[in-house]
Formats: structure tokens, sequence, C-alpha cells
């Protein structure tokens, strides 16, 4: 199931949309150029064929105007009496099939008398032409057909008027013309001539007429009533204003106006009709009628709306298919990819043996899986190392931890160093680095007054500095038990170390014999860092320099000399490794050589055991968070002198 | 059972009081102007009365009061001026309710005709009805002075439409409505509500002969009840009256749209008023007659007020 921000969704998506878009603006495109230029060939062919019809119509009110002009200009040109009237109306009745009835209306001037009334009528009934003599219930005299001609003094059309004769009801329209007395000298009014026409003719020859399926033609009188309509409910109700009205649009009465002003148009899109419509127009002449011929609009676009339609159906189909097509190669792309991104995550919690999505295709997302692949091996064979590395590792450690405690269980630990000798006191203390170091001290005694003590550096770090010490300690401590002499120790020693010296290393030793007798002490210092001497009573600690002399190790032949001096009573002498003055701090500055000697001189101790846990406390609180690069070895020796109180044995101090 | 009951009880008591067949005569042909007449009818309220009630229009030619008078019809509707001439000729009248108290009638023209004040009139032709119905225009031309000449009007708006005339008589809720129904817009035309020039006659009012009240008082009570259901009815469901009316039309040829007659029936229902509480005052007042009988004879149009013109409005 693709996830909707998966790609394949969006890809999808976004190219549906595309496809949709690109799709609906072809169409409508496409929809309304056939529009457009349906409309145009419309306009030409409606004005051809509405013209056909406007001629029928035409022909008909042309004749009957011909036939009723003819008869008046007949009554006028001759000097024929009221009775003579009506025979030539009944010949041109009978000449006109068209006319339904023909009335010949007099003026009261003309009869006579104010009141008198004369109005002849022939007219059609039953297949029949009869004569009537009776003046209807209402004054002629004041009814359009007669009033509107005689006022206006020129032919009219009246409005269309329903005439009610016994059961029969007839839609009637009439001609009339002012007809003039016959005498060229008078030219007073003799009468009103009338020419009816039943327009249920027209109705129904306007119903013949098809446009298209549904459309239809609109005879529409000089006020805007609807004379002809499909809908015989509209004839004479309707009219073009009211139905105008029912819309509430403005822009329609504009439209009525127009339709009923005398010339020719075509509407587009008006619902004036009851159906939405393009609507032509033209004036019958002859009359003030207009003939309005309506194409209702959904069945003009039927055919245009059903290809647009078609159309629009093999386009979504096709939509449809794309869209299938693009799931299926984003499902191709993304569900590897997911597969891919599962194994990433059970990978990364050690599951190697996670599965790859098949390599289908040799596209991008193949070569992904395949890189993956190889990236999983390749993993697989780095972890394997690292486990076989770290495992060496930690046994390699174990062994390093073990070879340091060795190496620190070689260190004497007994103090004082010779049990019942209260003449001197030395104390020592070495903190290893977290590597194995080569800082080791020793003591013993040569004889049974004088004490052998020493402090040592191995160059280098590590399994051969530790073992480049102990051999180094063994050498020292076998060579010292038939020498007399620091000097020959260390010549002998140096001797036996620069030998068979393969490896290069070298050693700095300060060595020196204390006879506890006298507190004459004899020293070599081979290129160890000078110790200090702490003097009594006030005096400052002071380096105590000899002539520097080689380390041990480098150089086959090398003779060490001595150096002598005596201690007082109370006197002490600081051993140190560089693993003190080197110590560093979060600054990257030494503890240094300067510092140590105002420590030693600010803070006087009482005792060896607390000088050296004060020196330890400080350079360590010097160092703080640093961590300690180089073993820490500080070795402190006191002499008393004769006849000093025996201190009380102590236990081993050595701290690691 | 109950189907079966009812008509037997309403056949029962039909036995006992026979309804009382009435002929009533509209001013005009079938119109909105008559709504409530025709749905007091439709809805049986005539029924209900005990009348059995047939509505006649106005033929043409002849008025509702001519048929009155000449005992054709038992009711009429007319116009209180044509009432009080034809009381002033002798005829036995009285109003028995006087639906229209304010008078609709306009003079009409054209804007570019140039007629913008009454007085401009002077000297045009001017369209006028023909009969009782040009009383109110008439009264209003001598009030005011007007020399202008006369033509008479037929029932059509043609005559003004082709130019025949400068004015023409018309009633705001009727002619005044087909006129823009023909074309011209509101703005194109000028009207004169003749109330706002002091020719304010009440006009709708009924009306029987003094006899049919003596002896049918207690039916033509019943009558101008029921009429009063009906128009309260077509006011309450205007497009259900104005259905009832398109019906009457078409079967009697008139022609007519539903547009015009809700206009129709919207001015009736102003120039009816609004019923105060115990419905419309449909009385006639004497101080109404008084005025348009005095106007009448003042302006030469009827001899004398007859003495017993406050016979027309009843107790």
């Amino acid at each position: 199931m693709a996830r909707f921000s998966g790609i394949g969704a969006r890809l999808a998506l976004y190219v549906t949309l595309c496809v949709a878009i690109i799709l609906g603006a072809s169409l409508g495109l496409y929809q309304y150029q056939a529009r457009e230029l349906l409309l145009q060939r419309l306009q030409e062919n409606a004005q051809s064929r509405s013209l056909a019809l406007v001629q029928r119509v035409e022909r008909v009110l042309i004749t009957v105007r011909r036939a009723i002009e003819t008869l008046a200009g007949t009554l006028e040109s001759a000097s024929l009496s009221q009775d003579d009237v009506p025979g030539l109306m009944r010949h041109t009745l009978e000449m006109n099939p068209e006319i339904f009835g023909i009335a010949m209306g007099f003026e009261p001037s003309a009869l006579g008398h104010p009141d008198r009334r004369h109005v002849p009528y022939v007219f059609r009934r039953d297949g029949r032409i009869e004569l009537s003599l009776e003046p209807g219930a209402q004054d002629y005299l004041f009814e359009d057909w007669y009033q509107i001609p005689r006022e206006l003094g020129l032919p009219e059309w009246s409005e269309p008027y329903y005439e009610l004769d016994d059961d029969n009801v007839q839609l009637i329209a009439t001609f009339s013309l002012p007809v003039m007395q016959p005498k060229s000298d008078d030219q007073r009014l003799r009468g009103i001539l009338a020419a009816d026409i039943a327009l249920d003719w027209f109705t129904c020859e306007l119903a013949e007429f098809k446009v298209l399926q549904h459309g239809f033609a609109v005879l529409i009188s000089r006020n805007g009533a609807v004379l002809s309509h499909p809908d015989t409910d509209c004839i004479m109700n309707e009219n073009l204003f009211s139905l105008a009205a029912a819309w509430s649009d403005s822009a329609l009465r504009e439209q009525a106006r127009t339709m009923i002003g005398g010339g020719e148009g075509f509407i587009q899109n008006t619902p004036l009709f009851g159906v939405m419509a393009h609507v032509y127009f033209a004036p019958i002449a002859g009359s003030d009628w207009t003939l309005a011929i309506v194409f209702p609009e959904n069945e003009l676009f039927r055919d245009i709306n059903r290809l647009t339609l078609n159309a629009a159906i093999v386009g979504s189909l096709g939509l449809g298919l794309s869209l299938l097509v693009v799931l299926s190669i984003a499902g191709s792309i993304s569900r590897p990819l997911r597969v891919l991104a599962d194994s990433t995550e059970r990978i990364a919690k050690s599951d190697f043996d996670a599965p790859l999505p098949e390599v289908q295709r040799g596209d991008e997302v193949g070569q992904l899986t395949e890189s993956f692949a190889a990236m999983r091996t390749a993993l697989r064979q780095h972890i394997e190392w690292l486990r076989t590395t770290t495992a060496a590792k930690e046994r390699i450690e174990s062994e390093l931890a073990i070879a340091r405690d060795i190496q620190m269980s070689i260190l004497p630990k007994l103090f004082p160093p010779i049990p019942n000798r209260d003449e001197f006191d030395l104390r020592a203390l070495i903190v290893p680095a977290r590597e194995v170091g080569g800082d080791f001290y020793d003591f013993f005694p040569l004889d049974k007054d004088r004490l052998c003590f020493l402090i040592a550096d191995v160059s280098g770090k590590g399994v051969p500095a530790a073992l480049f010490m102990a051999v180094t300690k063994t050498l020292i401590k076998s060579t010292a038990r038939d020498r007399q002499d620091p000097a020959e120790i260390l010549t002998q020693v140096n001797a036996e170390l620069a030998a068979d010296n393969a490896s290069n290393m070298f050693v700095t030793v300060f060595c020196g014999v204390l006879d506890a007798r006298t507190g004459a002490l004899e020293y070599v210092n081979a290129g160890h860092n000078p110790p200090v001497l702490i003097g009594t009573g006030g005096q400052s600690p002071r380096w105590l320099k000899g002539t520097p002399q080689l380390l041990l190790g480098i150089m086959e032949g090398v003779v060490y000399r001595s150096a002598s001096l005596r201690l007082a009573p109370g006197e002490r002498l600081l051993l140190y490794t560089d693993g003190v003055t080197e110590a560093m701090n979060g600054q990257d500055e030494f503890y240094s050589e300067v510092r140590l000697l105002d420590t030693l001189e600010s803070e006087p101790q009482p005792d060896l055991v607390s000088l050296l846990a004060m020196l330890l406390e400080r350079v360590q609180s010097f160092a703080g968070e640093t961590p300690q690069s180089d073993d820490i070895t500080l070795l402190a020796i006191e002499y008393r002198g004769q006849g000093q109180r025996p201190i009380a044995p102590s236990s081993a101090s050595v701290e690691f | 059972m109950l189907l079966f009951i009812v008509p037997q009880t309403r056949a029962g008591s039909d036995a006992v009081v026979p309804p009382t067949p009435l002929l009533l005569m509209l001013a005009w042909q079938p119109q909105a102007q008559f709504a409530g007449y025709y749905v007091a009818l439709e809805h049986g309220f005539y029924h209900e009365a005990g009348i059995e009630l047939t509505i006649l229009s106005a033929d043409r030619g002849r008025s509702a009061l001519a048929a009155l008078r000449a005992g054709e019809v038992d009711l009429a509707v007319a116009w209180l001026a044509a009432a009080i001439k034809a009381r002033a000729d002798g005829a036995p009248l009285v109003n028995v309710a006087q639906l229209l108290p304010r008078s609709s009638v306009v003079l009409i023209t054209r804007v570019s005709s140039g007629v913008h004040r009454l007085s401009d009139l002077g000297g045009r032709r001017v369209g006028m009805w023909m009969g009782d119905a040009a009383l109110p225009v008439e009264a209003l031309l001598r009030e005011q002075n007007l020399e202008v000449e006369r033509v008479p009007q037929s029932t059509t708006i043609n005559l003004f439409l082709r130019g025949g005339v400068e004015a023409m008589s018309g009633m705001l809720y009727n002619e005044y409505h087909l006129l823009i129904d023909a074309g011209p817009e509101p703005e194109e035309v000028m009207v004169f509500p003749l109330a706002e020039h002091g020719i304010d006659f009440p006009e709708d009012g009924l009306y029987v002969l003094e006899q049919t009240q003596r002896e049918k008082s207690a039916v033509i009570a019943a009558f101008v009840a029921a009429t009063r259901r009906g128009w309260e009815q077509a006011f309450a469901d205007p497009e259900g009256a104005l259905d009832l009316v398109l019906r009457r039309q078409r079967a009697e040829y008139v022609p007519a749209n539903r547009t015009h007659q809700r206009w129709m029936l919207e001015q009736i229902r102003a120039a009816m008023g609004e019923p105060g509480e115990n419905g419309w005052d449909w009385r006639l007042h004497r101080e109404d007659v008084e005025r348009v009988g005095d106007l009448l004879q003042r302006l030469d149009m009827i001899d004398a007020v007859p003495s017993d013109i406050e016979r027309l409005g009843a107790e």
C-alpha cells in the first residue's frame, strides 16, 4: 500500500494532475472553438433560412394589404353608393382566401348624422361568405381598428385580439386604412376599410417550420405580444417584456426592445423564450411584426457536446490508464526502496541477514541495490574484523594490566628501607599512567651502613619500556651487590645495556648512596631531572645540580663519575621524574620545575609522607581533568643523623 | 363512516335552507382586481354563506351599473362617482361595501412629449374612457380648468402607443403596467395620479338596488362577509389567487400573464389599505359621498346632488 507521502503517490498525483489540466484545457479550447465556429455558421444559416419564413408571412400580409388598398382605391375613385360597397367587399374576399372578413366602417359625417352608424361586414362562415349589417354592441368608432388609422390618417395593422363569436374563438389581426370621399375636391374621410386575417393560419404555418428538433419560430407583435409559440399558453398572454420580467434581468428588457425595434439581428445566450437559446430576429415587411427564430442552445451544441463528452471519456480512460502505468512504475521504484529502507533499519540493528530486494533491472534502483549489497558485505567483514581486533586488543590490554601489576610489584614497598635504622627516612610513590610506562625507583642496602637509592625513567612507553625497566632495575641491583660507588654501578650497567641495545632504548637514572653514619651522599645523575635539596632552618629548596652525564644505554664505554655532598641532619632530597614537571593542564601548560620549587618552599611539610602526599595533590589538581600521560614518580629521603629517635615502622605507602 | 355522514348532514341542512342564488357583475373583465370574489367562490365561502353566486364579467359597451339598474343582476361592482351619478338619475342604488377607498386613476404621458406638469396638458390630445369611467379624469380637467382635446379612448393602450393621443387615462394597477410591458421604460413616462391632484374618488364598491337590500339584507350581509374572507384569503396566498384569476381569464379569452396580474394584485392590496383589528373598514362614509357628490355638482357633471344621497351608504 503506497503511502500518500511516498514517491509513488506523489508521482502519480503530479502526473495525473498535469495530464488532467492539459486534457481539460485542450477539451475546453476545442469546445470553445467548435461552438464559435458553429455559431458563426448558424448566423449565416439562420439568416437565409428565416428569410424564407419571413417571406412566407410577408407574402400573406402584403397580399392582404394590396387587396385592401386596391379595394380602397376603387371606393375612392368611383362614385359608389353605400349599398354597392358590400358587393365589392364580397368580391375582394372571394379573390383573397387569406382574408377572413372585410368591414367598412363609415364616418358619421359621411352618413349625414353624428349618431348614425353603418358598418357592413362580409366574412366567411362554414365555407360560405355572409354579410352582416348589424353594428356590434360596441361603437366601432372607438375600436382600435377604426380609431387608430382614423386618428393617425395611416394604414395600420392592429394588435391581434380574440374574436368571440358564438362558440367560435378566433385570433384575429386587422389591417385597416382610411378611405376618403370619392370626389377629388372633398378630402374628408369617408370611413375605414378593414380586413381581418385569422392568425391560426400563421400559428400552423410557423408550427410546421422546423428549427433543429426543438427550436421554434415566434411571431411577435408591435407591442411585443407573442402571437405564435409552441407553448400555446404563451400566445397572446405573454409578451417579450413580461417574459423578460420573469428573469428580473434588465438586459433581457433591452433585448426585447431591440427585437421589436424593427431591425434584424442575432442575440446569443438568452433565456427570454423559456430556454437558453440563440435567437435570430428579423422584421416582417408590410407590418410592424417581428419574427424570431429560437435555436435552443443544448440542442444546437448537442453534437459538439457529445463529441466533447466522448473525447473527455476517452481522455479520462487514457488518464486512468496512465495513472495505472505511473503507479506501476512508481511502485517498481518505491517497492525495492522500501524493502531497502526496511533492510537498512534491520542492518542498523545488526541483522545482517535482512533480505535485499531482488535486482530485476539494471536501472538506478538495481544499481543502488547492488551497491547496498556490496556495502553490507563490506560492513559485515569490517565488523567481523573489528570484533577480532577488539578481542585481541582486550587480551593485550589485560596482559598489559597484568604486566603493569608485575612491574609495580617488583618495586620495593617496605618503608623505611632498613628496619631499625632511624638515621634516615625514605619514602617513594609511583602513580602509573594508564599505559604501561618505564618509571621506577629502587632502594636497597649496600652494607650495614650504606643505602643505595635511585629513580629512573626509561624512554618510551608500553611493553618495551616495561621490559627495559625490569632489565635495568635487575641489572642495577645485581651490579650494585659488589660495587661501592654509584659511578661504578652505572658505568657497569651502561656497559651491559648499551652492548645489546638493538632497540636503541635508553634510561635516565639518578642513583645515590647514603652513608647513614655520616650523612655523606655520593651520587650520579645520568641524564635525569635534577633532584631538589630541601634544607633546614629557612633555607630555600634548591636544585642539586651536578655535571650532566649521559643517559644509560646509548653509548658503550661511557664512564660515569660520582659527585658527593654531606647531608646535614634534617635535610631532605626529593627525586622525581618528568611525569611531575611535565604534567599538563587544560591550557597545555606544564606543571614545570618553577612551580615545583615554589610549592616546596611555600608549603613545608613535617614529614616525608605528608610531603609526597601534598606534592601529588598539587600536581593532580594542576592537571585537573587532563588525562595523565606519564607516570608520576616521587622519592624523598631525609637524613636525621646519629642518635635520632627511631621512627615508627611504616606500612607500604606506594600508591597506584 | 365520517365521509358518509358529512354529505348527509350537508344535504339535510341544504334541504332546510336552500342556497340563495345571486348574480354579481364585475366592473370589468376578469383580472386580479376582482381576485377576492373568485377566491371566495372557488373556496366555497359563498356556498358556506348559503349563497349560490354567479360572477359575470362586464359586457362590452354596457356597464355593471346599467345591468343592475335593469334588474339583470343582484350586485354590481362600481365606482362611487358612477353610483352618485346613477342615484342622481334616480336609480335606487345602495352601497353595501366600499372596498377601495382611494383612487388609482392616473394620467400618463411620455416624457418626450414635454408634459412635466398637469398644466402642460393644455391644448393636448387626451385619451378619455367612455361612459362613467371618464368621470374622474373629466372632474380633474374641469377642476384644473384644463382645455384639452378629449379623444375617446378604447380599452387598449394602442392609441397612446401609436401616438394618437399625448396623454392617456389609465389605472395604476392596469394600464400603467401594460404600457411598461409594451416597451417604454418607467423613466420614459410621466404618471399623474389623480388622487394627488385633488380627485381622490373612492372606487370599487358593491351596489345593490334598495329593494334587494330590503328583501335580502341578511343574504347581502352574508355575501359581503364571504367576500371579505375571499380577499383575506387572496392576500394570504397571492399566487393561489393568481392561479384562479388566470384560469378565469383563459376561460374567457382575456389575454393575461402572471407578471402583470401579480402587479395588479399588489396594487389593489395597497389601494385597499391595511386592515384594522376587525378587518377592512368597508363602510361607505357619508363625508366621502358628500365630497364626491358636491364636487360633481359643482363641476356640472350632475344636475344636483340627489336629496336621498345618504341612502347610498348602507346602515
